[in-house]
């Protein structure tokens, strides 16, 4: 189908300014076969149905705006109290000095470039591959431009239970820089891998992650975005499942002028179990979208996608959550949830639920609130003695905590709440 | 210990007077009942001592040992002693029993300038306290009053007063829907609490509960206002008779 000429010629204009990176042999076609893809859908423009909340004109326009660079001073690093494998990376580039000893028992881990220098390379089935099923039925271009344009990244290899986490941590020293990460990830049978991510990126970053988890492959994936304000970012998970899968994701975003997070899961074999969350909490000149599409297409699997948003003086809230329930894909247990928390009455929250269900012995359920604070219970605390600040905040807490009860690794929920509650103190007057 | 003068309240929303002239002091040590026909404005006045948003003092005071109570937050009443349980105790998920009422008793404590408690001398304070109103541990761990069957959110009310040991307390309709154990429960919670410095006002429909906790002093409450107070005798009347006598009387 062709696309409408404005949509060609913004696409093209952008596309004026970029050259595929070197790769070498089969990186080089799968970098072509995704610029060939991006071609066809065409960059997202305002009036894209899927774009309807978010504006996606500074992920499009060819240089980023500016951000300020942060530093939590106030702070201890993210996941800083963890054994992990370190891999740092700058403004989008590989940093080695900053990074542990890329080895571990486990696994395997290769930088994108190597992988691709080589001629035979298990990411082959991987890189491109998984974001190319995920282009249908609904077109994430930013995922194929990724594809197309990653300049570094990571490929994980896991073969068994892994040592220890590996960390992925985004630094942000240039003011201007426009990042683009792709990293590729295998579990293999029975392999088990937590991957944890955090830190300001760039200015603008487009990061892709595609995760295959084989027959009874474990993935946990835990992140969190913020609190650099001035950053855009838009990513996407792809994760294929076999039987007995388990992937969970879950996110922590505090901050940020733009986050678009896609999530797009698809169950392959029987019995396996996909966990997708997130908490955000936003003030004031804040856009944040969760976007997340799950298809069942195998039988007796179970999804939940747990949501949660605390929105205030004028922050904008967005899910967009879809639970497609293929024919034949019977005993599906699918849950969705997407609440928003608005403090004040500037603020707000866009949801589109959806479920689209092709087989019959199913149970679905999803549901989205948009709520303020329950004055009844505010009292209540209060007359016992919480004060009023304290009280809202204990609140505040109780409505995330659905969402940060997805996260399996107690200390890291732990210190992601406090992480919270140090956010809401901040934001007293 | 409190004392009400001439108190007027109507709703803010609309243009309701529903305590019309309340006069009524409880001296420290004192336990005193107040009865009254539905909608006579018992639980208006309990939330209008509490702190409650909704309500306009029109006329009138109220001091708690002397200082005036309605100019506080409703956080400051309770540090100041005074304490609320509730007709209808509110659920609160998300929020732990137990860090609901450590974070209390630590916020009371710090606003009056004591000490706060550390984790395990409150964990032992609550233990005791849930024994003896025979809450179990689970009912601790759970959300406030989520999914506690009627009676359990009363009991829990009466730990929360057990912890916090106000000064002042008032228990609106707590023996509504307690089974007849779970009321001697409560009600020795209540006399194991009383002590010349403190004092109590029992809003309750039936005679039962005062043959546990013995009141000094029954009122009774009709549109309003307190039209008659008496001893425990006036209890038993009402029982046996309803309001439609006294009610007639003052009339
Ligand atoms: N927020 C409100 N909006 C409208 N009417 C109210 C409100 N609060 C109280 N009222 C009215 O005020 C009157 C007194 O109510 P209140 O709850 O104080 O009575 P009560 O004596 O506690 O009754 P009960 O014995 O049934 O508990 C009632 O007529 C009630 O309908
Ligand atoms: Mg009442």
């Amino acid at each position: 189908m062709a696309l409408p000429q404005a949509k060609t010629d913004a696409t093209e204009e952008r596309l004026a300014g970029l050259s595929l990176p070197a790769a070498g042999g089969w990186g080089t076609a799968a970098r072509e076969d995704a610029l060939g893809r991006l071609r066809s859908m065409g960059l997202p423009q305002r009036r894209d149905e899927y774009w309807k909340y978010t504006r996606p004109d500074t992920l499009v326009q060819a240089d980023p705006p500016a951000a300020a660079l942060f530093e939590a001073k106030d702070e201890s690093p993210v996941f800083g109290a963890h054994d992990r494998l370190k891999v740092v990376f700058v403004d989008g580039v590989f940093d080695a000095e900053a990074s542990d000893d890329l080895a571990m028992a486990g696994l395997e881990v290769e930088r994108l470039s190597d992988a691709m220098a080589a001629d035979i390379h298990w990411a082959r089935d991987v890189y491109g591959v998984l974001e190319a099923r995920g282009q249908s039925p609904v077109a994430r271009p930013f995922a194929a431009m990724n594809t197309a344009f990653a300049t570094d990244g990571l490929c994980l290899r896991a073969t068994g239970r892994a040592e220890k986490p590996v960390s992925l941590i985004y630094l942000h020293r240039d003011e201007t820089s426009d990042a683009t990460l792709h990293h590729v990830i295998k579990i293999e049978a029975g392999a088990d891998l937590t991957v944890l991510e955090n830190g300001p990126a760039a200015a603008r970053f487009n990061k892709c992650m595609e995760v295959e988890v084989a027959d009874g492959g474990a993935f946990h994936h835990v992140r969190t975005q913020g609190r650099d304000h001035e950053r855009r970012a838009v990513t996407h998970i792809f994760a294929r499942l076999g039987r007995e899968a388990s992937f969970k994701s879950f996110t922590l975003t505090a901050n940020g002028v733009l986050t678009r997070n896609e999530c797009v899961v698809e169950f392959c074999g029987d019995d396996a179990i996909a966990h997708v969350a997130g908490a955000a909490v936003g003030d004031g000149d804040f856009h944040h979208d969760d976007t997340v599409f799950v298809t069942h297409d195998a039988v007796n699997c179970e999804s939940r996608q747990v949501f949660k948003k605390v929105l205030r003086n004028g922050a904008t809230g967005v899910f967009q959550g879809k639970i497609l329930v293929k024919d034949g894909a019977q005993k599906t247990d699918g849950y969705q949830i997407s609440q928003a928390l608005l403090l004040d009455d500037d603020s707000q929250f866009y949801a589109k639920p959806e479920l689209e269900i092709y087989a019959d012995d199913v149970a679905c359920s999803h549901g989205s609130t948009t709520g303020a604070i329950d004055d009844e219970a505010l009292f209540y605390l209060r007359s016992r003695g919480v004060e009023r600040t304290d009280a809202q905040d204990l609140l505040v807490l109780a409505f995330l905590a659905e969402a940060l009860e997805e996260i399996e690794d107690e200390g890291i929920a732990e210190d992601l709440t406090a992480r919270l509650e140090r956010w809401l103190k901040r934001r007293r007057r | 210990m409190l004392d009400i003068k001439n108190l007027h309240v109507a709703l803010e929303e609309e243009d309701k007077q529903i305590l019309k002239g309340v006069d009524l002091s409880v001296e420290s040590g004192a336990v005193h009942a107040i009865m009254g026909p539905n909608g006579s404005g018992k639980s208006t006045l309990s939330y209008v001592l509490s702190g409650r948003d909704g309500y306009e003092v029109t006329e009138g005071s109220v001091t708690l040992e002397g200082a005036d109570v309605l100019e506080l937050e409703p956080e400051e009443r309770a540090a100041a002693g005074l304490f609320l349980a509730f007709q209808y105790p509110v659920e609160i998920p998300g929020v732990g029993n137990m860090t609901f009422l450590r974070t209390a008793l630590n916020a009371q404590k710090k606003a009056r300038g004591e000490d706060e408690v550390s984790a395990a001398d409150f964990l032992k304070l609550i233990r005791a306290k849930a024994k003896e109103l025979q809450i179990d541990a689970d009912m601790l761990k759970r959300p406030v009053n989520v999914g506690f069957s009627g009676g359990e959110k009363k009991r829990n009310e009466i730990l929360q007063m057990a912890v916090l040991e106000p000064k002042m307390c008032i228990l609106d309709e707590t023996d509504s829907g307690l089974d007849v154990d779970a009321m001697k429960l409560v009600s020795n919670g209540v006399n194991a609490l009383r002590d010349a410095g403190r004092a109590f006002l029992v809003i309750t429909h039936y005679q039962r509960l005062l043959d546990h906790i013995r009141p000094d002093v029954v009122h009774i409450m009709a549109d309003g206002r307190i039209v008659k107070s008496g001893g425990p005798e006036l209890a038993l009347e009402v029982e046996k008779n309803g309001y439609h006598d006294i009610l007639a009387e003052v009339a």
